[in-house]
């Protein structure tokens, strides 16, 4: 028997080349991971790594290159190749029915099936076979609706394996978990990986990486521009690798807090049916501050903008804009006193997608200057705020009569962005302002909240990037099943401890 | 860019071209099948359609179906699906005939009063579904179907029982009392012994009021935007249930002015045979205008053409129904026609964008060496 210093390559990728009109694609793109190694996939949102895991796994063809499993070249017309060849994905957005039980959706899809009628109990002991032989601890009787993130995701791993893939791609795991299911989805990878299952891990989160992976492998622009083993880079390098140049950081510098009141909320509740989306709610922002709100999605942020907004009616409490008690107005007088948003999901509630961008440079803006005159739509007025808005905000496209959906999503948020901050709000909702855009406009975003935070601007800020709201927020707060559970000095805390929060682990303040 | 442009207008012609072809194509089959030569037929309709007395017949029965078609797409702009235009005209129709003969005016003031009423009547009946679906959050597709029963039993009722004009000894005509003369349009001229009716001049100011109104007003901006995206349209401060009852009511007021060009240029009353049917007509031609005025009129003329130059295939002893296939493949093949050409319009923007910036970038990369 020879023994190989390195084991044998599982996977390889040479020379994969795809292109689609408007985004970046792949471009000589090569990529080999070795058999039972955790190799993960960097780079930036849009460098290509989730064109590349598709194609991997058979959801698009490449258009030139060549891809072999196991020293075999393949080609995957479809994910049931990849399946067939022993590849599985687990994608970033869940595809479970949370109607149904663990075991249900393990085996939906590939129902196992004995005399026409479905063999449950034979499922129910390979899929605990599975969890033991795995290390992936999982009741398959339980409800998904009653499952954790964490475990959910540990669902559609085993869910994975059961269909026989020994070759896993995980597409951002990271993303929807809090740093304590971050480290029991590492363990679970350990374990995985000790028991030969080579993992395909994409992430743009460098500590992360840097902790979890045997090889690294780093994409920009469509090309791989690296391939490096942790031991030999910090997160510093990897992250130049990854973006070309110099890095932006999300800190602020000085305090630019004054004592004048914009936004006062009190005791704010929304009774939906017999819920309390959210309840008790008070916080206040001054002239000049990032007030920022961190919790695990879901937990009442959508239904607090929506309140702010004048989307959804207070059941009780007050909101006060300045002197003003607003609790009362429709949207449309609220925006027009100063209420900027930027919404968590551009597309739906940012944006009229087939419009040409001026009209989407006036959307919350036209019933002020200088988007109308009278009763009329001042279409000079907007065309000249629009140019204004590309090029303050480096907007990259042909001209503001081009439609909304022919931008890219850092375009399209940039473009957002710059609507509501040349309108000059009082207040500013935003949320997730830099959720899905790539480094180099997430910079241009911070920079913008950076500058017109010191030009006085009150800003509500709503993110699940804990980094982002650690380095932007003068003060911190943690919501939890509709309350502000915990006020942190935002310069006083790390990530880890403010997931403990987020989480429910920890319950009072410390500062 | 220009170029780009280009290439896009020439691809939204495709869409009318495509399926006024595929109509013929699927219409010629059928007349094959019931055994009729279709290039004698159609030759015939040619023949009959291009005489003066045909042209002036399309143009006279397009207006009321521009007007129809306007009206559905004032709710079509917003994905506000007013099915109830048929009934919201008939009891327009109704109300303004009576109105109209129960007064005598100076001329253009009559005019204007019958209009009135007219639009009145259509947008309070319009209105009712507008309220149901605000209060009580009834699908307007399922009021205004319902609703249009209603207007047919209501209308009847009242033109019977109180509206209808004294019988004159053994007179059997059931009808409203006649409108004055000042109450009547005359014609703008005669041409071959048609009628040209003058109500087209108004029926054109109304489409170019509607195009202004949608697309250069800030009420039109909030219409299209709930219609595009209602989520972006709430946030930005559009009242949802205001901008419903608004473009119900212009619907519907709208729609009361489909039946004025008969009632002002021919039967100066309303009578038992006025047409019917112009309201679900209007759904057609507004899907086939693609929601816009200069659309709704070019399809209104088509089928205002088809219907007049159909009326020879019975003097030649082929059944006129077939006419109705070609209508329905016009109606079906724009709907698909529409969508697959607005996915390559959309992808050849995207291209023209990705384009243009790589140019801007690289522009931007030559100054900064």
């Amino acid at each position: 028997m020879i023994r190989l210093t390195e084991p044998a390559v599982a996977v390889e990728l040479s020379g994969i080349t795809k292109t689609f009109p408007g985004v970046v694609a792949n471009d000589d793109v090569n990529l080999a991971v070795r058999s039972g190694e955790i190799h993960a996939v960097v780079g930036e949102n849009g460098a290509g790594k989730t064109t590349l895991m598709k194609i991997l796994y058979g959801m698009l063809r490449p258009d030139g290159g060549t891809i072999s499993v196991d020293g075999r070249t393949t080609h995957f017309r479809s994910p049931k190749d990849a399946i067939a060849a022993g590849i599985g994905m687990v994608h970033q957005h869940f595809m479970l029915a949370t109607n149904f039980t663990v075991l249900e959706n393990v085996v939906l899809g590939s129902e196992p099936a004995r005399a026409g009628a479905l063999d449950f109990d034979g499922a129910r002991t390979r899929i605990q076979e599975l969890s033991e032989a795995y290390g992936v601890p999982l009741d398959p009787d339980r409800l998904i609706e009653d499952l954790a993130v964490g475990e959910r995701q540990r669902v559609e791993i085993v869910k994975v394996l059961y269909r026989g893939a020994r070759i896993l791609i995980l597409d951002e795991p990271t993303a929807v978990l809090v740093p304590q299911e971050v480290e029991d989805l590492f363990r679970h990878l350990r374990e995985l990986k000790e028991r030969g299952v080579t993992i395909v891990f994409i992430s743009h989160k460098l500590d992360e990486v840097l902790e979890i992976a045997d090889t690294i492998t780093v994409i920009r622009d469509g090309h791989t521009v690296a391939t490096v083993k942790p031991k030999d880079v910090t997160a510093r390098q990897l992250a130049e690798l990854m973006v070309g140049s110099e890095l932006p950081t999300p800190e602020t510098r000085e305090s630019t807090v004054t004592e004048e009141l914009v936004l006062s909320v009190r005791d704010l509740g929304v009774l939906i049916g017999e819920r309390w989306p959210i309840r008790n709610v008070s916080f206040e922002i001054h002239h000049g501050e990032v007030v920022g709100i961190a919790g695990v999605e879901g937990n009442g942020q959508r239904e607090l903008v929506e309140a702010l907004l004048g989307l959804l009616t207070p059941t009780e409490g007050t909101i006060r804009l300045g002197d003003v008690d607003i609790t009362g107005w429709p949207t449309r007088r609220r925006r027009e006193a100063g209420i900027g948003y930027i919404p968590e999901d551009r597309q739906g509630r940012g944006l009229l997608l087939p419009s040409p961008l001026w009209e989407n440079a006036m959307l919350g803006h036209q019933t002020v200057d200088p988007f109308r005159r009278g009763p009329w739509v001042d279409r000079g007025g907007a065309h000249r705020r629009t140019e204004e808005m590309i090029r303050g905000y480096g907007v990259m496209t042909p001209g503001p009569d081009t439609p909304a959906l022919a931008l890219s999503g850092g375009n399209q948020q940039k473009l957002i962005v710059g609507r509501e901050m040349v309108a000059e709000p009082k207040v500013l909702i935003a949320s997730q302002p830099t959720r899905g855009i790539d480094v180099g406009a997430q910079a241009a975003v911070w920079e913008q909240i950076r500058r017109a935070r010191a030009a006085g601007l009150a800003l509500l800020l709503i993110s699940a990037d804990l980094e982002e709201l650690i380095g932007l927020s003068d003060t911190l707060y943690v919501i939890l099943r509709g309350s502000l559970v915990a006020r942190i000095d935002p310069a006083a805390v790390t990530p880890e401890e403010l997931g403990s929060y987020m989480t429910g682990a920890r319950e009072e303040a410390t500062a | 860019m220009k170029r780009a442009r280009l290439r896009i207008a020439l691809l939204w012609l495709l869409v009318p071209v495509s399926a006024v072809v595929l109509a013929f194509a699927v219409s010629s089959i059928a007349l094959l099948a019931i055994g009729e030569n279709p290039a004698s037929a159609f030759r015939s309709m040619a023949r009959y359609g291009s005489q003066a007395n045909s042209l002036v017949s399309m143009v006279n029965r397009a207006v009321p179906l521009f007007v129809a078609g306007l009206a559905v797409a004032m709710g079509f702009k917003m994905n506000l699906f007013n099915i109830g235009v048929e009934g919201q005209y008939r009891i327009a129709t109704l109300l303004a005939a009576a109105a109209g003969a129960a007064v005598v005016l100076p001329g253009p003031l009559h005019i204007a009063f019958i209009m009135l009423v007219g639009m009145a009547a259509g947008a309070a009946w319009a209105a009712i579904a507008g309220v149901l679906k605000v209060k009580r959050g009834v699908h307007e597709v399922v009021s205004t179907i319902m609703l249009n029963s209603i207007a047919t039993g209501l209308g009847a009722y009242l033109l019977t029982n109180y509206l209808r004009k004294p019988a004159v000894g053994s007179e059997l005509l059931i009808a409203t009392p006649p409108i004055a003369d000042s109450g009547r349009l005359p014609a703008l001229a005669v041409i071959a012994g048609e009628d040209v009716r003058s109500f087209a001049v108004i029926a054109l100011v109304l489409g170019i009021s509607v195009y202004v109104l949608i697309w250069r007003t800030r009420f039109g901006y909030d219409l299209r935007a709930s219609g595009i995206n209602p989520d972006a349209a709430r946030a930005s401060g559009v009242d949802p249930n205001r901008m419903i009852i608004r473009t119900m009511l212009l619907s519907g007021a709208i729609a009361g002015l489909i039946g004025m060009s008969d009632l002002f240029g021919f039967f100066h009353a309303y009578t038992l045979d006025l047409p019917v049917g112009l309201g679900f007509d209007g759904i057609a031609v507004a899907l086939v205008g693609l929601n816009h005025p200069v659309g709704i009129a070019v399809a209104a003329l088509v089928f205002g053409w088809v219907d007049r130059a159909a009326q020879i295939l019975d003097l030649e002893g082929i059944p006129k129904e077939v006419i109705i296939i070609t209508k329905g493949v016009i109606i079906l093949s724009v709907v698909i026609a529409y969508v697959l050409v607005r996915r390559l319009v959309q992808s050849q923007e995207v291209k023209a964008a990705a384009e243009a910036t790589r140019r801007l970038e690289e522009r931007r990369e030559e100054v900064a060496a």
